[in-house]
């Protein structure tokens, strides 16, 4: 099955460019995430991790 | 606002519950025979369904799938009805799932035992079952997700997060893992082959440890210790960053299971880097986990439920440090293949998953059956029962690992091996599994203890009914952003857009480190002198695989000076180009096999089989006499040849016609070689006069499967075996 699919990868042209965009979505997806856990209200955090003894 | 009234489903958390502590005590049983093989290798001597090769992958199964994987269910039906305020979206999804599984379950518990199995650890079972799996699993998750979308609750809750990301990530594991072409029923050849069946394996593996014994366990650890200790969790931010910390980066460790193997380099590497920075995340959860319990910690004295859960998350503290640290190369590089993973490994089994289920089991088993648990005081000795068998299974398999790493790379000073004979190594160690085989015992008799304990609360109970909840329905809220929502507040309450999320984050480490190994060539270097097994050879390799020969035996001589010197030349990636599935193994029990081609005579191969004892004095390793009295089964080589060329192996239409006569050549040569052991033609002579004359059928020698795992055993290693190897690679 996978003989159909052998060494493709190294015909596609610019290939280079995908850990680097990879990694900025990342960097960028982390980021905004500290940037939410940051900022978030009090009374929310709050509300939410009492769910569990809610019930 | 009008509120609705709806019945919890408790039925079927009694039922998973019922399942776990089923499971779970044959599980750790056939884990106790299993260690006391290594003392007695030879108690269950002549029966094949009993040997160790076969029962090993029982063992992991029984206690991963089995046991934790009831738990899991019981845990995350009881949590997330009621972190929803919602009955499970369908009973009939609910039950499939339970029956579903039991039946997967005793499934496996037969086909196992009788050598059917794919040799890939943890994935052992063949592909019908495989393909059972993957629709209960599915009708699991699409339980789930309805239930959420039904949900009278807002928000969800973080250990719904995990459970969400726990079912994604196996779902895509298992399906991308078990991907195999069926040869008959219950036997099927995988679609990859050595060094990349080899990084999906451990891809998998290493993420079955992480989505399977660690994210379920996370999110019942984010509901069950706030419930127990009665007080939320200690950050409900940190439990962010933690979840999505470690769904991204526990997805790229899997290689740092294949370190200083045949596997690229830059796989490795980058194995590693995700594995330290693994650490970050893993103690975030921990430390979450420990200080919810602050303020609390005079209940730890009196509450055994607690006192559970805080051994739990410790163990998961001290096993994600290790993980790393193991990770490391020159750790590793002692550590692998020694009984210092077995140590590893059971601090997060029993410790981790044991005592969070035990935990979990006492907290919710009076719960309901409406009554008190009937024994505090026994629930206690279960705890130190446990605690104490913990420690005296791990300890003295840490100090085995070190002792024998030490001692396979000890040198003279003339250079040569200190120890250059295996079994030194062996029997330096066998007091520690004595100590080991101590500790299971009383981790089990814990156990079994609980068993009582909780028949007895049972029994004191009354039945199990839905129970009765009152919520007010939710108020549409318009699907984009309202005004002020933050982003993540929005992607939470919607859930099947969460669940892409996920799906994309844990599959972009598996995509980077995959594709290429598969796709680019020049990462597995061909080795011209490398060919495909002949079909004699390749019916001896199924039997290898059927015996679960991979347990003890390793075949992956590492580029060490010590490994070099004791087995001969480094295995490379060219060499296993036909190995489907790959038999790199992960522990030595045994030496490793990967250059025994050539070492010994078929005669020695023969009596070595017939009783290990004879040949290799002080051996442990159990007798596999059926071999020798088995009559092979060549009826499927033409099949089994057939699937391999679809799958890529050169085998020409005129080889497989040839199959049946070039076994019989090879066969005929082989049992003219054991004719030069004079004791075993006598032996032989003597049982074909002894069927002639009673009229019974005689199966000569080479139509035995003895014969065709001497082949296989005879061609290990031997395509490579010259001095100059840089001048075959191309």
């Amino acid at each position: 099955m996978l003989k159909f699919a052998k060494n493709y990868m190294e015909s596609i042209s610019g290939i280079e460019i995908y850990p680097i965009i990879s990694l900025l979505i990342f960097f960028t997806f982390f980021m905004g995430l500290f940037w939410w856990v940051a900022t978030t209200k009090k009374e929310y955090i709050e509300e939410v991790s009492n769910l569990p003894l809610d019930n | 606002m009008e509120m609705q009234q709806f019945y919890y489903d408790n039925k079927i958390v009694k039922k998973f519950i019922y399942a776990t502590i089923f499971w779970g005590l044959i599980g750790m049983t056939v884990g106790l025979m299993l260690a006391f093989m290594f003392l007695y290798p030879n108690y269950t001597s002549g029966i094949s369904w009993l040997s160790f090769g076969r029962l090993r992958p029982l063992h992991t199964n029984a206690v991963i799938f089995a046991f934790v994987g009831n738990a899991i269910f019981a845990g995350v039906y009881y949590s997330l009805q009621r972190l929803l305020k919602a009955r499970m979206a369908s009973d009939f999804l609910s039950n499939l799932n339970f029956w579903g599984w039991q039946l997967i379950i005793v499934a496996a518990a037969i086909t196992l035992p009788l050598g059917y199995t794919s040799s890939k650890e943890y994935a052992e079972l063949e592909w019908p079952i495989d393909i059972a799996i993957a629709l209960i699993w599915v009708a699991f998750g699409a339980n789930m997700i309805w239930t959420i979308l039904k949900r009278r609750q807002r928000h969800i809750y973080v250990a719904i997060w995990f459970y969400i990301a726990t079912f994604v990530t196996v779902a895509v594991l298992h399906i991308f893992n078990s991907l195999a072409l069926p040869v008959s029923f219950l036997k099927s050849y995988s679609a990859y082959a050595g060094v990349q069946d080899a990084l999906v394996q451990w891809w998998y593996g290493h993420n079955a440890v992480a989505f399977f014994l660690t994210t379920p366990f996370l999110g019942l650890m984010y509901y069950f210790v706030p419930k127990a200790a009665n007080r939320p969790v200690y950050s409900y931010r940190l439990s962010i960053v933690h979840f999505w910390s470690l769904i991204f980066i526990y997805i790229w460790a899997g290689p740092h299971h294949l370190l200083y193997t045949a596997l690229p380099d830059w796989a490795q590497n980058l194995g590693v880097a995700f594995s330290v920075m693994l650490i970050a995340p893993s103690w975030g959860g921990m430390i979450n986990g420990l200080l919810t319990l602050r303020g609390a910690w005079d209940k730890v004295r009196v509450d055994p439920v607690l006192k559970f859960m805080v051994v739990a998350i410790t163990g998961y503290g001290m096993a994600t440090f290790e993980g790393p640290m193991l990770s490391l190369k020159n750790v590793n590089a002692i550590a692998h293949f020694t009984d210092w993973i077995i140590a590893h490994v059971h601090v997060g089994a029993l410790a981790w998953n044991g005592f969070l289920t035990f935990g979990m089991l006492y907290w919710m088993v009076p719960r309901l059956f409406k009554t008190k648990l009937y024994s505090i005081a026994l629930a206690n000795v279960h705890f130190w029962i446990g605690t104490l068998g913990i420690l005296l299974y791990a300890l003295p398999m840490y100090v085995a690992g070190f002792v024998q790493a030490s001692m396979w790379k000890q040198f003279n000073p003339d250079g040569t091996l200190t120890y250059g004979n295996f079994l030194e190594t062996v029997h330096e160690i066998i007091p520690m599994y004595w100590m080991r085989a101590i500790g299971g015992t009383l981790f089990i008799i814990g156990a079994f203890i609980m068993l009582y304990n909780i028949i007895k609360t049972v029994k004191s109970g009354s039945e199990v009914e839905d129970e009765l909840a009152e919520a007010t329905a939710l108020t549409p809220v318009p699907s984009h952003r309202t005004k002020g929502e933050g982003w993540h507040t929005w992607i939470e309450r919607k859930p099947v857009r969460f669940t892409i999320y996920t799906t994309i984050a844990i599959l972009i480490g598996g995509l980077v480190q995959i594709i290429p190994v598969i796709l680019v060539k020049s990462n597995i270097p061909t080795i011209s002198s490398v060919k495909p097994y002949t079909p004699l050879e390749l019916e001896g390799r199924d039997i290898y695989i059927k015996e679960g020969c991979v347990g003890c035996h390793s075949q992956m001589i590492r580029p060490f000076r010590s490994e070099v010197a004791r087995y001969g030349d480094y295995s490379k990636a060219g060499e296993f180009v036909y190995d489907r599935a790959f038999l790199w193994g992960s522990k030595r029990t045994g030496p490793d096999l990967h250059r025994l081609g050539g070492k010994y005579s078929d005669s020695w191969h023969f009596n070595h089989m017939y009783d290990p004892q004879s040949t290799s004095s002080g051996s442990i390793m159990p007798r596999y006499q059926w071999l020798i009295k088995n009559k092979l089964d060549k009826s499927s080589i033409e099949s089994k040849m057939k699937t391999l060329a679809t799958l890529g192996v050169p085998y020409t239409d005129n080889d497989i016609a040839n199959a049946q006569a070039s076994m019989d050549a090879q066969g005929k040569k082989i049992q003219g070689n054991l004719y030069n052991d004079p004791n075993f033609v006598k032996s032989y002579e003597a049982d074909k006069k002894f069927a002639k004359d009673n009229g019974e059928e005689f199966v000569e020698m080479k139509d035995r499967e003895i014969v065709a795992l001497i082949a296989y055993l005879q061609r290990l290693g031997t395509d490579i075996k010259v001095k100059d190897t840089q001048a075959l690679l191309k």
